[in-house]
């Protein structure tokens, strides 16, 4: 049997492939829970499981003409739609998956995908602003401030979780979480606004006030056709994936079985089996969030985020900080 | 490892060499993003990987959105492309070049005497960072801390305006 090593060649390969394949089928996936949910006609009558209907879009998506507007600043307008997906593929790259599975074991992995989702912000922002255009401009410009304010939260709600683990690398949080629990939790506060910030980080509904097709067009992608405004797409469903599969590995023991319930015999299969197993539930919990939630007003964004989420988030630290202290470590 | 450390030495002087020439204040910025990344893999090269880590966080991923927000909320146009050709005209580069080739020619005149540096490996983890912050450096940090605590009031003040 093969040899399962962090980062060798045969780990990247089937990663990748997954992450990929998974995030093509998760197009159609949402698209046919929305449609029961939302009473949708396409997704869920054409041909078999509503196939037909995905086929269609990446039909549409791949032959569309791929414009650039001659009024469009051409170097930023080209480079923004790339910076997304690429930038959410590197940050999957840290998320362990089994004992084993895994593409990167940075010490500082925690981190590292702060780093990335900071950097994916100038996708959009760097759409808006090349469009030249001023519905692309305004929705750049809700997609800068929503995401530099969110990533303030997420970070700090996550020092509750480097407190207890004592660590930024995901693997060691994960097996602190073998031995002490999972830090759901003690950490509840911080699950609850790290969930909340993650969704406004990745743009998703109920967060998606960047495009928000009834007052701005599309908002940062109005320019963008054909597999440009693919890239966006798919590095939104990537992102979603990321934040599904960090979700598990921050608060709910990674790749061990719950509680020591259902533990396959074999340990990287079984740990393969309860990430994605996690990680679907998250999935679908945010394709429920999205049938279920109505977009708020910019300003109810902004007043929520930093009037409730950053008082809670810094509470939540110094009360962490002062449990630990207090227990001598 | 030095061969990264050389390739992203070079792009990051470059891109910061085009960044400064840039007329468009868009492309410049991203010529300065570049310039930071490259720095931070520099740090990452020498095993400073938490500042390589914080390096793209704080500077890339902070401080230069805010910036391109603050070019995107007064969306300058061509109007002003056109003021800065007219500014960076050829014979305001000499003086400045002139000041930067003297500062230069002392760096190496200095690193000349210098014996070669130590590219060994010693990778500085985040713990050993946070004890050397709030340990022997814990005044910086306080002092640090005072200067941003005078920037948020001030923002604060200017906002009630």
């Amino acid at each position: 049997m093969f040899e399962f090593v962090v980062g060798s060649p045969l780990n990247i390969a089937l990663i990748l492939g997954a992450v990929l394949v998974t995030a093509a089928l998760l197009i159609w996936v949402e698209r046919r829970v929305l449609g029961f949910l939302n009473e949708r006609l396409g997704p869920n009558r054409v041909g078999p499981f509503g196939i037909a209907q995905s086929l269609a879009d990446v039909g549409k998506l791949i032959t569309k003409e791929d414009w650039v507007p001659p009024f469009a600043d051409k170097l930023p307008f080209i480079v923004a739609p790339i910076i997304v997906p690429v930038v959410m593929l590197l940050s999957f790259a840290v998320i362990p998956i089994a004992p084993g599975i895994g593409i990167m074991d940075l010490n500082v992995g925690l981190l590292w995908v702060f780093a990335m989702a900071g950097l994916g912000a100038y996708s959009a922002m760097l759409g808006g602003l090349a469009s030249n255009n001023k519905f692309s401009l305004l929705g750049g410009l809700r997609a800068a401030g929503q995401m530099i304010s969110y990533e303030v939260f997420m970070g700090i709600s996550i020092l509750g979780v480097v407190i207890l683990s004592d660590s930024f690398n995901l693997r060691e949080i994960v097996e602190a979480q073998h031995k002490n629990g999972w830090y759901v939790f003690p950490q509840f506060i911080g699950f609850i606004i790290f969930v909340i910030a993650g969704l406004a980080e990745t743009k998703r509904w109920p967060f998606d006030l960047a495009e928000g097709e009834s007052e701005i067009i599309s908002g940062f992608n109005t320019e963008y056709s054909g597999m440009k405004f693919g890239l966006f797409f798919v590095g939104e469903y990537i992102g979603m994936l990321v934040l599904s599969a960090l979700i598990p590995v921050l608060f709910f023991g990674g790749w061990y079985a719950p509680f020591g319930w259902l533990e396959l015999p074999n340990a990287i299969i079984s740990g393969i089996f309860w990430m994605c197993a996690k990680t679907g539930c998250w999935i679908f919990f945010f394709i429920l969030v999205r049938a279920a939630l109505v977009r708020p007003r910019y300003d109810q964004l902004m007043n929520y985020g930093w009037l409730v989420m950053l008082p809670l988030s810094l509470v939540n630290v110094l009360v962490t900080g002062a449990v630990v202290l207090a227990q001598g470590n | 490892m030095s061969t990264l450390f050389y390739l992203a030495a070079v792009i990051s002087v470059l891109s910061t060499l085009i960044a400064i020439t840039r007329v468009n204040v868009t492309h410049a910025l991203l010529y300065f993003i570049l310039s930071l990344i490259s720095l931070a893999t520099i740090f990452y090269t020498i095993g400073a990987h938490f500042a390589a880590v914080l390096e793209v966080i704080v500077y890339a991923g902070a401080i230069m959105v805010m910036y391109v927000f603050v070019a995107m909320m007064l969306n300058l146009g061509h109007a002003t492309i056109d003021q800065e050709r007219a500014w960076l005209k050829p014979s305001i580069w000499i003086g400045p070049s002139v000041m930067a080739g003297l500062l230069l020619a002392e760096l190496l005149w200095v690193l000349k005497d210098t014996g070669a540096a130590d590219m060994a490996h010693t990778v500085t983890a985040a713990k050993q960072v946070g004890i050397a912050l709030f340990g022997p450096y814990v005044l910086a940090v306080e002092l640090a801390s005072m200067l941003l605590l005078a920037g948020l009031v001030g923002a604060y003040h200017l906002a009630r305006k």
